[in-house]
């Protein structure tokens, strides 16, 4: 056994700086997958009884076993195992596998429709005492909310809020505990709290309180990983300890949180620093190097939260994601693709496909042209891989940001976001129609609008119309969401992985939008057929009948795609003009998750031919069976919404495709796969979502589900186990507009 | 600028043609093919009219995906030679954009035959019978035309795949594919591969919403597994890099265009 060689030093060693670290560090490999290993005995034991336990989960209804005696917390529970002696990575979330912690801090009564939903109880001491002596998150944004942000609520205008759970978003930088140890962050954020002087203004006294709850989850980060005998306060020598620390900061977050979403980061790269020097010093073998990423991954794979059903019907297919950014260029040019690039990636092959962690590669034209088509083989393979532009957000974030969630691009360990959900720009296009009174409920919404009463509707008026409805809109969801991360940040604070940001990190709000497709065909037939409303009694029109053709959204038809682009324009210019709580930054995406089919049934019939009820398209996709000249046409339309300074936090669109449309045997459709991500990309599009599946597949799983228990497909954003979709959710999948030609 | 009748147009073919290809599918047919999954196709009145220089300006939109590929446009239908001027004004046009073009054709247009070919930078041939009865039969039509088009086709040489539909009963016996094989030899010795493509009735419903009865009734699909044997047997020396990565699928593309 040789000596492990010293790190390239540099600007790391004196402050925080994990970038400097890997610029400095990392080996690029151009190579193939042909060096990767299958997995080992111990990982495949481990793996083996999270399979059994996997499908107890599915046949107790989705929820093996809930924690009711303890409440989250770093600290606060016993170390679990899954089969310890071959667990070569340790940690869970509780002392059981796949055992749900009770989160209150964001709310009583969600946390109790939770445990009601799934038949538990919590323990009455914990009950009283914590409904007593604490205030929640959801208390608090509800003391605060004006009865404006209320109606729009009540109406499906704004839904999805993290008014009432984790925000999540926030990606710790867990790479800084493997790299420093918690003793030198500690030190670090000491000497913050000590620089951080003058008026004690809000804001001054707001963070020195923050930087002190922050330096005490570092303690309990420690102590936490002390009870399965893991020292994290020193920097990590090993492969293993890297690993392994890693892990522990990040289960301290989802232990401590029940974030939406809880990303990972992105973090191949810089383990494989690490695994290429043990590897190097002979330490370590391929295997064995395979072995600590699978049994990672593993661990990745049993992150839950216990989730309400209203939540459920929003995003289904209960997703965490713990989203992992692979790949993408240094600033310098070269690719940051390393083995342990390929490694995380082959964990679908080791593993099986599965939806977590929500592997997200970060494409790049100049990447290694076998490293895409490895990317390309495994996505045709498992349908569980989703690609970002690096071309695109590399120049806005630099060349160490991650994606949190499905789309949202940060700085890691240097920005966070405060998550904002979206709101449902097609109702929106019907209150122009309607003054502002609620198509279904009757309800006035939006105030200072006049309806119009014309027997045709004119699309200079209905316009006009729209645009003061979209300045009403962002102005209210910008309450909305100042008063709800105030309260978040007083309540439900992150201190476990805000400890691994820089001390005050710049602040993204993102705010997102539901329907694009729906409001731009709308525009597009009052502008080019002519659309007749059918009202009812009370002058609300409820109905339209349009006749005469019109250009639809997803035939890269510019007509109708620049309607599209003024939607987004013009709402992003509008919620610009409002302030934002802690001076953040206004970001907005087209990304609806699965809640496109509960934004749906909310909004009534629409202009472009959409009946009351049916589901709105996800994401920016064009609305089903609309784009009628094929797949790149659909691309090149979506590519069209602008991703700087308008959807700079994302634009979400899924594409699926049969296999025998995508080439006539393996090799050609990875070759075709790789040169459609290369044309899409290369003109400025964000994101891309592949299915390599057929319709027929999909229905047989849809009635007969035990047949494909692991059918993993990918829907707006992320990844999901087909089952996990509720019967409504995968109907609307297998609607969706397939590419297949004969 | 000339104008075209277009029935479609599909933004990503995959397999009509090398790498990522546009096929513009052209309204109007003058045969009527037994096989024919494209009734929709045949008329020609129908369709939407579109200008050249519109449709240029379309096919531009997919340069990024057709310079890494090496794809390009397949002009099909329908048939595409019998919009003559139409034709040719998107060829020229194409060759002045650096646009790969490929044209999928049985061959019974209108005459200009010299002149479009010197122009595609790739002809798929769809050769529907090798006799004069047997092309009758087949395709409701006389083969003249298509041997006006053959003729110019030997003096312009393009790169050529020739394409077959088989159809069970009809011509996928031996004997045929003897003496298709002869045929080809004969008269088009320069094709870099021959494709056999299976009859199947996934065009079916399109007949059932036009309200015409399919001309080959209850005629079964043909076995893809057969034809693939057919294919080995005649075809497998017409070496074409693009088609002889083995696959899972056969050498086969399901169906036809025309």
């Amino acid at each position: 056994m040789k000596e492990r060689k010293e790190f390239v030093g540099g600007i790391w060693q004196t402050e925080i700086n994990v970038r400097d670290f890997i610029q400095n560090n990392y080996t690029p490999y151009e190579g193939s997958g042909d060096f990767l290993e299958e997995p080992t005995a111990k990982t495949q034991k481990v793996w083996n009884r999270c399979v059994e336990l996997l499908m107890e989960e599915r046949k107790k209804g989705g929820v093996l076993d809930v924690e009711t005696k303890r409440v989250s917390g770093i600290c606060n529970f016993l170390p679990g195992y899954i089969d310890k002696e071959n667990e070569v990575i340790v940690g869970l979330q509780t002392d059981e596998p796949l055992k749900r912690i009770v989160n209150l801090y964001g709310g009583m009564r969600m946390a109790q429709q939770c445990l009601d939903k799934y038949g538990y109880v919590l323990d009455a001491d914990v009950h009283s005492h914590f409904a007593q002596y604490r205030k929640t998150h959801n208390d608090g944004v509800f003391d605060a909310y004006p009865s404006e942000v209320r109606a729009a609520r009540k109406a499906g205008l704004l839904t999805g809020l993290p008014d009432a759970y984790g925000r999540g978003r926030i990606i710790g930088d867990y790479r800084r505990v493997s790299l420093y140890g918690t003793q030198r962050l500690i030190e670090e954020k000491k000497r913050d709290l000590k620089n951080l002087d003058g008026d004690m203004t809000d804001s001054v006294i707001r963070l020195r309180e923050e930087i002190s709850t922050q330096i005490r989850a570092l303690g309990d980060i420690e102590r936490m990983a002390d009870s399965y005998g893991i020292d994290i306060r020193k920097p990590a020598v090993s492969a293993k300890e890297a690993v392994q620390n890693l892990y522990m900061a990040y289960l301290a977050g989802i232990k401590e949180n029940n974030g939406a979403a809880t990303s990972i980061g992105r973090t191949s790269t810089f383990l494989d620093i690490y695994i290429q020097r043990d590897l190097d010093a002979g330490i370590i073998t391929e295997a064995e190097a395979q072995e600590l990423i699978d049994q990672l991954i593993i661990k990745l794979r049993l992150v839950r939260h216990l989730r309400t059903p209203e939540y459920n019907e929003l995003f289904g297919g209960d997703p965490t994601w713990v989203t992992e950014s692979v790949g993408g260029m240094s600033l310098d040019g070269r690719p940051l693709v390393t083995k342990n690039s390929f490694r995380y990636l082959h964990t679908l092959i080791n593993l099986g496909t599965s939806p977590e962690p929500n592997l997200t590669v970060l494409w790049d034209e100049n990447l290694p042209k076998q490293f895409k088509q490895y990317c390309a083989d495994i996505s045709i393979q498992t349908d569980s891989i989703q690609y970002e532009n690096d071309m695109v957000m590399r120049p806005l974030y630099g060349d160490d940001y991650a994606i949190a969630c499905c789309v949202s691009a940060m700085r890691v360990g240097k920005q966070m976001q405060f998550f904002g959900a979206r709101c449902n720009i097609a109702k929106s296009l019907l209150y122009a129609i309607n003054g502002g009174v609620d198509e279904i409920s009757g309800a006035h919404v939006v105030p200072g609008v006049e309806p119009i009463t014309d027997e045709v509707l004119s699309f200079d008026k209905v316009w006009a119309n729209y645009e003061k409805v979209l300045e009403y809109v962002a102005g209210m969801y910008v309450k909305a969401n100042n008063i709800i991360h105030y309260m978040h940040d007083k309540y439900a604070y992150e201190a476990s992985q805000l400890a691994l940001h820089d001390t005050d990190p710049e602040k993204l709000m993102a705010f997102g939008i539901a329907g694009l497709s729906v409001a731009a065909d709308s525009l597009s037939a009052i502008k080019y057929a002519k659309v007749r409303p059918i009202r009812s009694e009370d002058g609300i029109a409820v109905d339209y009948e349009t006749v005469g053709e019109f250009p639809q959204y997803g035939n890269d038809d510019d007509r109708v795609d620049t309607l599209a682009v003024d939607v987004v324009t013009k709402f992003i210019t509008e919620l610009k003009k409002h302030k934002l709580y802690r001076d953040a930054k206004h970001t907005l995406s087209a990304l609806t998750i699965t809640s496109n089919v509960m934004y749906g049934k909310k909004t009534g019939s629409t202009p472009c031919g959409r009946k009351v009820g049916e589901p709105l398209a996800p994401g920016a996709n064009p609305m089903h069976g609309r784009d009628k000249s094929g797949a790149l046409a659909s691309l090149n339309s979506v590519a069209k919404i602008p991703y700087k300074g308008v959807c700079q936090d994302g634009v979400s669109n899924t594409f699926s495709i049969v296999p025998e449309a995508l080439g006539k045997n393996n090799a050609q459709r990875v070759e075709n796969l790789v040169n459609i991500l290369d044309g899409y990309f290369d003109q400025g599009a964000q994101h891309l979502n592949v299915n390599v599946l057929n319709r027929e597949m999909l229905i047989e799983a849809y009635e007969n589900p035990d047949k494909y228990p692991m059918l993993t497909i990918r829907v707006s954003g992320y990844a999901v186990n087909f089952h996990r979709l509720s019967k409504e959710q995968q109907r609307e999948v297998i609607s969706r507009t397939f590419h297949e030609r004969v | 600028m000339a104008q075209g009748r277009i029935l479609s147009i599909e933004s990503m073919g995959l397999v009509d043609g090398p790498g990522v290809r546009t096929v513009v599918f052209f309204q109007g047919c003058s045969l009527r093919c037994l096989f024919c999954h494209n009734p929709d196709s045949w008329a020609k009145e129908g369709g939407e009219l579109i200008a050249s220089d519109v449709l240029l300006k379309k096919l531009l939109r997919f340069k990024p995906y057709y310079k890494r590929s090496g794809g390009g446009v397949t002009f099909s239908g329908g048939e595409p030679l019998l919009q003559k001027d139409f034709l040719l004004d998107m060829l020229s046009l194409c060759k002045k954009n650096n646009i790969h073009t490929c044209l999928d054709t049985a061959g019974a247009g209108v005459g200009g035959y010299d002149e479009i070919l010197s122009l595609c930078d790739l002809v798929l041939y769809d050769v529907k019978a090798i006799d004069s009865a047997g092309y009758e039969k087949m395709c409701r039509a006389k083969m003249e035309e298509t041997q006006r088009f053959l003729e110019a086709l030997k003096r312009i040489r393009p790169e050529t795949v020739v394409r077959q539909v088989v159809v069970p009963g009809i011509n996928d016996s031996d004997e045929y594919m003897k003496n298709l094989k002869i045929y080809i030899d004969k008269n088009i010795p320069f094709a870099s591969s021959v494709e056999l493509l299976a009859y199947h009735r996934m065009g079916e419903y399109k007949y059932h919403k036009l309200g015409i009865r399919p001309a080959l009734g209850d005629t079964e699909e043909m076995d893809k597994a057969k034809a693939e044997k057919l294919w080995q047997k005649y075809f497998g020396d017409y070496k074409n890099p693009a088609v002889q990565a083995n696959d899972d699928l056969g050498k086969l593309r399901e169906g036809t265009d025309v």
